[in-house]
């Protein structure tokens, strides 16, 4: 379950944040792409567990799925890639191209006025 | 109040992985990081090709596991030498375990550190190590399914090492599916059917390990 590492990484950068602005962070988005997708149900618990006793506890955590985007090789149409169904949307083609995999993020935090 | 920050997660284990990856280049090391599922071979696939080609490039081994020593043992009674991370639960390695065993390792005097990964497909690929290449290993008792399952592990491989292939013919395992589903994630990733148990089609995988490692060599 690499979430946990995956809390504790965001943990830390938000206390620090949280300090810097001397405010209390009550919510934050990160973002995932589909080939270092998290589980969002366990991402939450490990956020919850780290969080406990912190600044950020009862913190709110959205998380983002990013799609990945893959272009065909026998029609060239671009369509999102579905791990469950890794063919063309067009033309069923199992031969393409993928566009670069979105980077686990953290993107923002929210402080309390 | 809201900030914007758009850091990359993790990015403390990047930069320990960057560090890795100097440390190898000065040394003229080449690492490999080896992944999979528990019980898929790695640590006889490793002490296999320690035994085979020990006397011409001197291996080093990193052997990560929850607990016990019981890897790195192997590792030495195939004649290798061998550095035990016990993680603790951790499912995955992180670069910094790693760069501590390189220490107790002496691993500026190897051509080759394999490090074996904690058995499981999924959490160690978001784990950079600093390796030179990865090398996934999937064995055929486990299922053609895994590729198309767990596609962002074999879009990351390098190596897919198709393991235990000595029992092809008593599972249903449809070979050419595997195939075919780590070439849809992964175009360019050298795949090699073994058995570390009888030998067969460990020369390819020999020779790859050789050549990378000349090329890592020369690029000095
Ligand atoms: N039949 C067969 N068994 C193998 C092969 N490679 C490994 N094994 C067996 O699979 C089991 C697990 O191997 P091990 O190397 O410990 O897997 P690890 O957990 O990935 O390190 C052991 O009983 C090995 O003897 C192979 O190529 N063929
Ligand atoms: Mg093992
Ligand atoms: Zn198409």
């Amino acid at each position: 379950m690499h979430e946990t590492a995956v809390a504790e990484s965001i943990l830390n950068t938000i206390i620090a944040q949280a300090e810097t602005a001397d405010a209390k962070p009550v919510s934050a988005v990160i973002s995932c792409g589909q080939f270092n997708a998290l589980n969002d149900e366990c991402m939450q618990f490990a956020f919850e567990a780290a969080a406990a006793g912190t600044v950020c506890e009862s913190m709110l955590l959205n998380i983002k799925h990013v799609p990945l985007r893959a272009k065909c090789k026998k029609c060239d149409a671009t369509f999102e890639f579905d791990v469950y169904k890794p063919a063309c949307s067009q033309c069923d083609s199992m031969e393409f191209d993928f566009k670069r995999d979105a980077p686990l993020l953290l993107e923002t935090i929210e402080f309390e006025e | 109040m809201k900030i914007s920050l758009n850091q990359k997660i993790l990015s403390r284990n990047e930069e320990c992985a960057k560090k890795n990856r100097i440390f190898f280049d000065e040394h003229g090391v080449f690492c490999l990081n080896v992944i999979s599922s528990p019980g898929s071979g790695k640590t006889t696939t490793i002490s296999r090709t320690i035994k085979d080609l020990g006397d011409k490039i001197r291996i080093g081994v990193v052997e990560g596991d929850i607990k016990t020593d019981t890897d790195a043992q192997k590792i030495r009674d195939a004649g290798g030498e061998a550095v035990q991370i016990e993680t603790h639960g951790a499912c995955h390695l992180s670069a910094e375990q790693v760069y501590n065993a390189l220490k107790a390792l002496d691993a500026e005097k190897m051509d080759v550190v394999i490090i074996e990964n904690v058995g499981n497909l999924v959490c160690p690929s978001a784990f950079d190590l600093g390796e030179s290449k990865r090398v996934i290993l999937l064995s055929v008792p486990e299922g053609d399914d895994k590729p198309i399952k767990y596609p962002g592990t074999f879009a990351e491989a390098d190596v897919v090492l198709i393991n235990k292939i000595d029992l092809k013919d008593y599972i249903d395992f449809n070979l050419e599916r595997v195939l075919a589903d780590i070439r849809v994630v992964n175009p360019d990733a050298a795949i090699f059917q073994v058995s570390a148990t009888t030998g067969e089609g460990m020369d390819q995988w020999y020779d790859w390990l050789i050549n990378k490692n000349g090329a890592a060599q020369s690029a000095r």
